[in-house]
């Protein structure tokens, strides 16, 4: 469905109507990809009692662009419309980058209508190496071949993650590497770059994380290289009420790496945090 | 800073198969079962509505079959592929997929009888009609378009005369008219050939010839690049429109890149029903383990059985790209660096007895209808694999009643042309 239609702002639901009167679950991207790599996660939710919105980015895929500069300015551009949406209960999940964004939506949006943030894959500071960041301007097909054999579990283990995602016969590896083409194709080959330069330039972090009210959940990767768990452990510090959830043998890409270990620690969370915040 | 991928021989090793984690099997098992046991009631609601991976019943997926198609997508560097019961159920699963009645296809004419069939006769009786063109003739793909072109497919290697398919320049005037291109890899294998490299966005392979290699099992697999943008297209309403008979779902919405691997294994699968059994993705398994050492010496011995041919007096002409006298020797050096692989045709001079008399004195080559074996192989085409096709297009197509087409296996190289040499010499005294 259309978040919002001008300009249009995509959100998948799930493969059901979207129910704003439901308590609703938020999944935000990472750099480079889109609402599908959230298909293992998110139609499961919307299917067990959680209203879903699965969004496109501004300016990735479906979502009209240009993609935004900073992660304040998406983290703006997203709550201006969630306001709108109706739904007065949610929890916010991002990957990678969209767990910085998710951060500064926390603070935003505050903690009545943010009753949980899950930060998948995450880091603080999110820094991004120079060469890397320099690969994304200068030659972007290249940094996603990088990125993406960084963002899968060492070596051949990546070619044989069971159960496949999103289902048998498919193969993560490829699959990542041509969202990130496809994303390049339709929204531009500067997309990439300015993903990855708003996560090595976002500086609130821990003020953000410190902010939060709300219970925040960690699920993090333990073979992690764009993201190693140790990078991680600033906002763990920071945070009021963090519950971490590490996956073992797990790359950056743990949503299609780690399908059902995501939901399974999403279920849980979404349950409690609902839970609480309505008693 | 460069960064790689596992090598291709170590994917064909390894690639959809940790060891088994209940018995700690090395070698893929064979996961001979229909049905699959469920969890609870939500698991089997999630595995049916697709919110969770896994298992329902072996028509739609099987654990040892989801390791040939992983193996096989890692290979070409596809988002996924499905395994068929033959190369031509793979053909058709991806035709149906894509299209119905009222819809066009272009392809080459260079292409195996069995797959002119199926678009010559067998689909436009279903309403899907095929302009056949010269796949060297880029004039001729781009002007057989219509509005409602869906596809243009080709062979990688054309058969029997190894046309080699220019796939970049193919693939830019299908793109340009909102439409993907399959081609027929089934000649080159991902060893001598990725097509999604050149812009080919679905792949298909008769798996019984190289991959399996022992010519033990029927077989095929389709392979998706994920490369074709379907929502830009506008054309494909099976997989931007919600699907009343798959819970309404819309495939470009839950997989941006692998749509169509979705509802063909969905809609394909389950309602056409052509599948391969575990027991085939075993033997294929087997063979695609040493895929790339096959394949190297079913090109070395091609190379000098080829070369022997073409000096040999009894030998009008040989086709292979290789050689500089093949119309396609350019764009085989561009596209196929590692070789044209090890099926190719030749006439000899002289009279049909001729052909008649070298076939049946070989010996070690087998006449049979089959190629990609380890053993070599020969047949006669036009009274074989294309005799449904008719003497102008067998012409087109560069077959003559004189066409010998071989099959060249990992045998001793001197051992196969000895067998050539006592042939041809028998042949010449029936010439």
């Amino acid at each position: 469905m259309d978040l919002v239609e001008t300009p249009r702002l995509y959100a998948y639901t799930g493969g059901k109507p979207f129910d704003a009167t439901l308590p609703t679950i938020v999944f935000l991207h990472g750099g480079e990809h889109d609402h599908s790599v959230w298909i293992l996660q998110s139609r499961y939710m919307a299917h067990h009692g959680y209203g879903v919105l699965a969004l496109d980015l501004p300016g990735h895929m479906r979502s009209a662009g240009p993609a935004l500069a900073t992660i304040e300015s998406m983290a703006e551009h997203i709550a201006a419309a969630l306001k709108a949406s109706g739904t007065e209960r949610l929890i916010l999940v991002g990957h990678s980058m969209g767990s910085l964004v998710a951060l500064e939506l926390g603070t935003m949006l505050g903690d009545k209508k943010v009753q949980g943030v899950v930060l998948i894959a995450t880091a603080f500071p999110m820094h991004v190496s120079d060469a890397l960041l320099s690969a994304t301007k200068s030659s972007p097909t290249q940094a996603m071949e990088m990125i993406n054999v960084w963002s899968h579990s060492a070596s051949i283990m990546a070619f044989d993650r069971k159960p496949s995602n999103p289902g048998p016969g498919f193969s993560n590896v490829w699959s990542n590497l041509r969202l990130m083409q496809r994303i390049a194709q339709r929204n531009g080959s500067d997309v990439l770059h300015a993903d990855f330069a708003a996560c090595n330039a976002y500086q609130r972090g821990a003020q953000a994380v410190a902010a939060l009210t709300c219970p925040a959940l960690f699920i993090l990767a333990a073979s992690d290289s764009m993201t190693p768990t140790r990078a991680a452990q600033p906002l763990i510090d920071a945070c009021k009420d963090a519950t971490v959830v590490t996956l073992p043998g797990t790359g950056h890409s743990l949503m299609a790496e780690s399908p059902d270990g995501v939901r399974e620690a999403l279920q849980r969370f979404a349950a409690r945090a609902f839970e609480r915040a309505a008693a | 800073m460069t960064v790689r991928y596992p090598g291709f021989d170590t994917l064909a090793l390894h690639a959809g198969q940790p060891p088994d984690p209940t018995t700690g099997s090395r070698a893929v098992p064979i996961y001979a079962t229909a049905s699959y046991v469920f969890e609870d009631s939500d698991h089997a609601a999630a595995l049916f509505n697709m919110e969770r991976a896994g298992h329902v019943y072996s028509r739609i997926s099987n654990p040892t079959v989801a390791v040939f198609e992983e193996r096989m997508a890692a290979l070409e560097k596809g988002v996924g592929a499905i395994a068929t019961a033959s190369g031509q159920a793979a053909l058709h699963l991806a035709i149906v997929t894509l299209m119905g009645a009222g819809s066009h296809i272009v392809a080459s004419r260079a292409l195996y009888g069995g797959s002119h069939n199926l678009l010559g006769f067998t689909l436009a009786r279903f309403g899907i009609d095929t302009t056949f063109v010269d796949p060297r003739d880029l004039g001729a793909w781009q002007s057989a378009i219509r509005t409602n072109t869906r596809l243009l497919f080709g062979e990688t290697l054309g058969n029997p005369g190894l046309d080699v398919l220019d796939i970049p320049a193919v693939s830019a005037i299908a793109h340009q008219n909102g439409v993907p291109l399959l081609v027929d890899s089934t000649f080159t294998t991902p060893y001598l050939m990725t097509p999604f490299d050149h812009g080919a966005d679905l792949v298909y392979h008769s798996a019984t010839k190289f991959i399996g290699g022992h010519g033990v099992a029927i077989g095929g697999v389709l392979v998706d690049g994920g490369t074709f943008d379907w929502l830009a297209s506008g054309k494909f309403l099976t997989l931007t429109q919600p699907y009343v008979g798959f819970h309404g779902m819309n495939f470009a919405e839950e997989s941006t890149v692998a749509p169509f691997l979705l509802r063909a294994r969905r809609e394909g699968l389950r309602d056409f029903g052509a599948c391969m059994s575990p027991h085939t993705a075993f033997f294929l398994l087997q063979g695609l383990e040493t895929l790339p050492l096959r394949m190297q010496r079913h090109v070395d011995n091609t190379r000098k059985v080829v070369a022997f041919l073409a000096d040999h007096p009894m030998i009008e002409s040989v086709a292979y790209p290789e050689l500089p006298s093949h119309p396609d020797h350019a764009a085989a050096q561009r596209l196929l660096p590692r070789g044209c692989g090890a099926v190719f045709s030749f006439n000899l001079k002289g009279s049909r007895n001729a052909g008649r008399a070298f076939v049946e004195a070989l010996r070690v080559f087998s006449h049979l209808a089959n190629v990609g074996d380890a053993k070599s192989l020969v047949i006669h085409p036009a009274s074989t694999t294309h005799f449904r096709v008719p003497d102008h297009e067998l012409e087109a197509a560069g077959i003559t009643q004189g066409t010998i087409r071989l099959s060249v296996g990992l045998e001793d190289a001197t051992d196969l042309l000895e067998d050539l040499q006592q042939a041809l010499k028998r042949a010449s005294k029936t010439a």
